[in-house]
Order: C-alpha cells, then structure tokens, then sequence
C-alpha cells in the first residue's frame, strides 16, 4: 500500500497493521515517519498545548472582579490606619484618604495606655489583657469538650446518640438574646455573674453546637477500620481518641481554633451582659473609648483603638493560615 | 476437612438485624483448628457482617460465638484472641510500622523486651525487617497489607480474620501475596477466616469455602466439591470463571430412562447421579465450559454438530460460543485448537459432570 493521502486510507492503514499483531510495528512506525515528514495528513493541525491568552475576555473579567472586590475591602483599612498616624490638626484638614504629612504613633500609645473609659484611663490594655484571659480557657474547654463530643457521636453510636445531637444542633438555632437573661440568673445562683469565668462557661457552652458538628463530621469522615483495628488492638475510647483520633485531626483542630478565637474575641454581647466594668472584654472597652461623648471626637486614637482589637484575630488568621494548609497536606495521605 | 469435635471457631444460631433490616439469620458455622476457611458472596451478602460479629466489633442480636471453645459472645475485639486485617489496610497513619506493630502490645502492657521481640519475629516472617522506621505513607500497596498482617501476627492470636485484604491491590500484586497468605497459613497453622468477593482466591486459599447469599451460607464444602457440586444454582453461577452455561429446559422419563429436554435438544442423563429421586418438571442443566468437549472424536455419551459464533482469546486457552438450538453455549478450548469464527465444529460431554437444578433452583 502507497502512502496513505486521505483519512480513509489511514485508517485502513491502520487496521491492517494492527490486525496481524505486534509483528508489524515496525510498519506502522515507518508510517509514522512519513506523517512526520510532511505528507497530506500531517500538513498543519495543531500540536502539543492549547494556547492560552493572557488577556482573554474570561481572564479580565475574572481579575478586574477579583481587584474590585480587594479595593473595595482593602479601601476602609486603609483609611483608618492613614488616619490612625495623623495628628488631630490634620485630621481637621478633611482629606481622609491622603496619607499622613506627620507620622505620629501617639494615638496609638494613647489608645494602648491612657484613653479614658468611665472612670478609668488605662486605656485599651486592660481589655486586653481581660480579653486573653477570657479567651485561652473559653478557646482550650470548648475545643476539648466538643472534640470528644464529636468523637463520641461519630464512632461510640450510643443509644439516643441521635437524638442527643438533633438537640444540640437545634441549639443552634435559638437566638441568643432569648437566652441572655436566663443565663444571667443561672449565673448568679451559681456565683459566677460578672467574672471572668462566668464568662469563659458562657463561651464554652455557645460553642458546643457548631463545634461537635465540626468535630463529628470530621471524625466520621475518617476511615471507620482505623478505628475498628485500634479496638481489635485493645485501646479503649480515651486510648483510641488521643493516640489515634487527635494526632490524625490537626486540620480540623486548627480551624476550630481559628472559628473560636475570632469569634470569642469579637464576641461583644457577652462581653457587655456578663462582665462588670472592670472586667470588660476588649471590644466593649472600644465600643466605650469611641462613644464617649465628653470633649472632642479624637478619630485617630478611636482608629488606632479599633485596629489594636482587630489585630489579634488577623494575626491569628495569618499565621494558623499557613498551618492550616500544611495540616490539610499532611492529613490528605490514605490511611 | 471436616469440622471436628473441638473446633477452633464455633457460632451459633447468630442472628444480626441492623433496626428491623435481618443481615444476618440463625447462622450456624464450625471451624476446625488450624482451617483455612473462605467466606465467599456477592457484596451485599452478610459476608463482612459475619467477620466483624465474630471479630465483635458488631454486637449481635441473637445466637452465640465460641472462640477456642471459651464463649465470648459478649467480650470486647481484643479479649477474643483474634487479629485483623482490613481491606483499605488501617495503618495508624502518623506512627512508624514499628510502633503500628506495637501498638496494641504497649496498649496490653507488654514488656519492651517481648515486644521487640515479636516485632522481629513478625518483621523476618513478613520480610519488612527494613521498613520498620518508615510511616505507612511512605510504603507501597503490598508492604502496608503486610504491615497490616504483621499487626495481628505480633498480637500472638489463635485466630486471623482477613477483610477482603487483597482488593485495593493490583492484579499482579494480588496474586504475590495471594502466595505469600497461604504460605503464612502452612507455617504458622493459625485458623484463619477469610472474606473475599473473588473467587479465585476462594479457591486458591481454602480448606473450605462458605458461599453466602443474603445472610445465608448457601453452600459450605471443599473447593472441589464447590465447583463441581454446586448444591444450586446461584454457587453454581457464582463460582467459575467463565461461568457455567445454563440452558433452561425439563425433565422427561421416556422408558426408565430420565433426559433433559429444551426445544430439540434432548440430553440423555443415563450418567447423571441424582441427589434427590427425579420427578417430571422444569429443570436448568449446568455444564461448565471446560468439559464440554470440541472436535475430540466420538465416545461423548451427547454430541451435536454446532456453528461457531464468537471466538475469544484470552491468551491461555480461548472461550468459543456456539449455538445449540436456541440456546448460546460456551466451550473452552487450548487456544492452539481454537476454531474460526463461522466455522462448522462439533460439541459434545458427559452430563456426568453436568449440574442440574430443579425449580426450586437446588440441585437434583
């Protein structure tokens, strides 16, 4: 047979070298040899990748969105933290996005140290430090209560397990504000209204729901003979939950870390029912620096004041961020 | 084999119900120490259900399951004295194979020295001697299986439980460690129970087979007599590869002399030993493909002169389809005797070795 021109003489081509078997794979090969040297066939499809354009209609799109979206989040911390470092008398000027003639860390001292609230004039660090003390217990009970909790209902179905976690879920459903002053009494009888661990039990308690959720969707999603061999093995449900379950749930762990923290930092309504005042959570503190109605209206520390309370979780955020990512890689390897 | 007076592994009457769905039903089944036994069904069939209760990682509704002849129907996985190995291998992911391997000793309280010594006793049987400090993500398909099996071996147990342990390998793999099990068996003589869906290790691995289906062993018996006495007719489709022709016809009495009769076909059963007295009804005979004969001169008590109608090689010797009449019948031939495809050949075999089934789908 000639060289083949057309398609169909290709594939006849084709057909009868592949029937005979692999004896004649040589033929085939010389016939790959000529395609390569230019005859009809080959003459000019396309070959190897797709080529892709760099500024196709779809990749504008998607980047110019992508850029709005930043600009449009990015544009109000940017004023605060422009305005944070100007003085008051430039403040005054007006020009709110133009960035600060006089670098001035004051009102950030001030705002750490000496701004007023009530009675006191210790500034934001008392907050601070309230607020640390009420988040690591609330952050380390709830985890380690919902863990297990999860743990439990996923692998240990103990009779109306089911039925325990519809109620618990459900939970989650009621908004808390019908619950504040029920707990204020319970609180109160059992001694803990206005302390800090009064607070730390509330915390610990609001987090259960969505936490167990988590935690037992994620415990049911590893392999059910992991936890089938370490019975065979002997271990009993802490053996089993802290030498194979916990050591396997980073990821997992480190999110719920990354949910509580943020949220029990950012918590305000807790913060302001359940505390006295010198007591008061971080951001209650804030609510009071910046709402103070007495003299004026002094923007750069409010501005300063509101990025010290927001530092922490975006600090959190950043660096359990990268965690997090080495977590998933390290979870994603079969059992 | 038969099961003995003292068997290694004893259940009895186990009935399991997941909420009112039975898996389970009043099973009964004896294993003779140092038996190779394969549970062997379509997935689906209880087979799983059945390791894990006797594993007692399930508890059970009803019945009770005897492990060395001590009644540990209600003892918890690790009092049983048994080992188990999974399917997807549950390696603890995060520990070295060593401290996989010690893991359910230190959990015992074993002393360092035993341990490391059973360690290295599994490690030289299972030849893993020089993977010890890796971590399962660093082994390979057929070393975690090992690990897995070097798991229930340290563990110094009477029985092994194996959870379709070769299915998440590749085909040449499976077959490796295929060998390596059965070698295991001869030197260590443990029972062994084993569940699979492929038959070919079924009948490879044995002492004896137990067919299920639906929570019931339709079948418990040597392979050979698995295979070539199906007791109906779904072990008879369910074992063989290429499977067992069927052709749906009925049982005639013409003169003393019973036959199988479909359409024009009639097959004499002068040679067919009957389990049960033969009434007149509908009937399915079985034949498999490799005793049905092919251009192999006279002498068959049934021959029949048939066109070829597909061929297929599989390299070791070749299925060719034929028409009998209405019905489609395979033949498996030496491939260096495989026919073309049309040709005109002539079929024919004993039904000596025949399996027939009545209505009811038991054999007759």
């Amino acid at each position: 047979m000639a060289t083949p021109q057309t398609l169909e003489q290709f594939q006849q081509k084709c057909a009868a070298v592949l029937r005979p078997g692999l004896r004649k794979n040589k033929e085939l090969e010389r016939f790959r040899v000529s395609v390569k040297n230019g005859n009809a066939l080959a003459a000019d499809g396309p070959r190897g990748p797709k080529p892709r354009h760099a500024f196709s209609k779809r990749n504008i799109f998607i980047y110019g969105t992508l850029f709005v979206v930043a600009v449009y989040y990015l544009l109000p911390l940017y004023v605060m933290v422009v305005t944070s470092l100007k003085g008051m008398p430039e403040i005054r000027l007006g020009n709110i996005f133009s960035p600060p003639m006089e670098i001035t860390f004051e009102p950030w001292v001030k705002a750490w140290a000496t701004a007023c609230t009530g009675l006191n004039c210790d500034g934001l660090s008392r907050g601070f430090w309230n607020s640390v003390r009420i988040t690591v217990p609330s952050v380390i009970l709830s985890i380690a209560i919902a863990s297990v909790n999860g743990y439990a209902l996923a692998n240990w179905r103990f009779k109306g397990s089911e039925l325990f976690f519809t109620i618990l879920i459900v939970g989650a459903f009621i908004p808390y504000q019908v619950m504040l002053y029920p707990i204020v009494i319970i609180l109160r009888e059992i001694g803990l209204y206005g302390s800090l661990s009064g607070l730390v039990v509330v915390h610990s308690i609001f987090g259960m729901p969505i936490l167990t959720l988590l935690f037992r969707n994620y415990f049911a999603s590893l392999p059910e003979e992991l936890f089938k061999a370490a019975r065979v093995d002997g271990a009993g449900f802490w053996s089993i939950y802290l030498r194979i379950m916990v050591p396997m749930s980073v990821p997992i762990f480190v999110v719920a870390v990354i949910l509580q923290i943020t949220g029990i930092w950012n918590d305000f309504l807790f913060g302001v029912v359940y505390t006295r005042p010198d007591t008061y959570p971080m951001t209650v503190q804030l609510n009071n620096i910046v709402n103070s109605v007495q003299g004026v209206k002094e923007y750069n520390v409010n501005m300063a004041a509101t990025l010290l309370t927001g530092l922490v979780p975006l600090i959190v955020y950043f660096i359990s961020g990268k965690l997090f990512v080495r977590g998933i890689a390290a979870g994603a390897v079969k059992g | 084999m038969s099961a003995t007076a003292n068997p290694s592994v004893s259940i009895q009457d186990l009935t399991l119900n997941f909420g009112i769905v039975p898996v389970l039903q009043s099973l009964d089944l004896d294993i003779a120490e140092g038996e190779f036994i394969v549970l062997l069904g379509p997935s689906g069939c209880g087979k799983s259900t059945l390791l894990n209760c006797i594993a007692g990682l399930l508890d059970i509704s009803d019945g009770r399951i005897f492990i060395k002849g001590k009644n540990v129907t209600w003892e918890e996985p690790k009092d049983r004295g048994i080992g188990m190995v999974f399917q997807s291998y549950a390696l603890y992911p995060q520990m070295s194979v060593e401290k996989n391997l010690s893991f359910g000793l230190k959990v015992a309280g074993t002393p360092k020295a035993e341990i490391d010594k059973r360690i290295a006793r599994a490690a030289e049987i299972l030849q893993i001697e020089q993977l010890l400090q890796r971590k399962p993500a660093a082994l390979s398909g057929g070393q975690r299986q090992r690990v897995a099996i070097g798991r229930a071996l340290v563990r110094d147990v009477d029985v092994f439980l194996f959870d379709e342990p070769l299915s998440n390998l590749d085909a040449k793999l499976r077959s490796e460690l295929r060998v390596e099990i059965k070698r295991l068996h001869q030197r260590l003589a443990n029972t062994m129970i084993y569940v699979t869906h492929d038959q070919i290790e079924a009948m490879t691995l044995a002492d004896r087979i137990a067919v299920m289906r639906g929570g019931v062993i339709q079948q418990l018996d040597e392979p050979q007599a698995i295979y070539n006495r199906p007791v109906n007719r779904f072990v008879a489709g369910f074992i063989g590869s290429p499977g067992m022709n069927f052709i749906e016809g009925g049982l005639e009495e013409s003169g003393g002399d019973w036959r199988f009769g479909s359409g024009d076909l009639k097959v004499p059963l002068s040679t067919y030993v009957f389990d049960q007295q033969p009434v007149a009804g509908p009937a399915v005979f079985g034949m498999r493909p490799e005793h049905i004969g092919l251009n192999s001169g006279s002498g068959w008590p049934f021959s029949a002169k048939v066109t070829v109608d597909v061929v297929e090689p599989m390299g070791s010797d070749t299925l060719v389809w034929v028409r009998l009449g209405a019905q489609s019948l395979s033949v498996r031939v030496p491939s260096e005797r495989a026919p073309k495809t049309g040709s005109q050949v002539e079929i024919g075999f004993d039904p000596m070795r025949a399996s027939l089934f009545g209505e009811d789908g038991n054999r007759l």
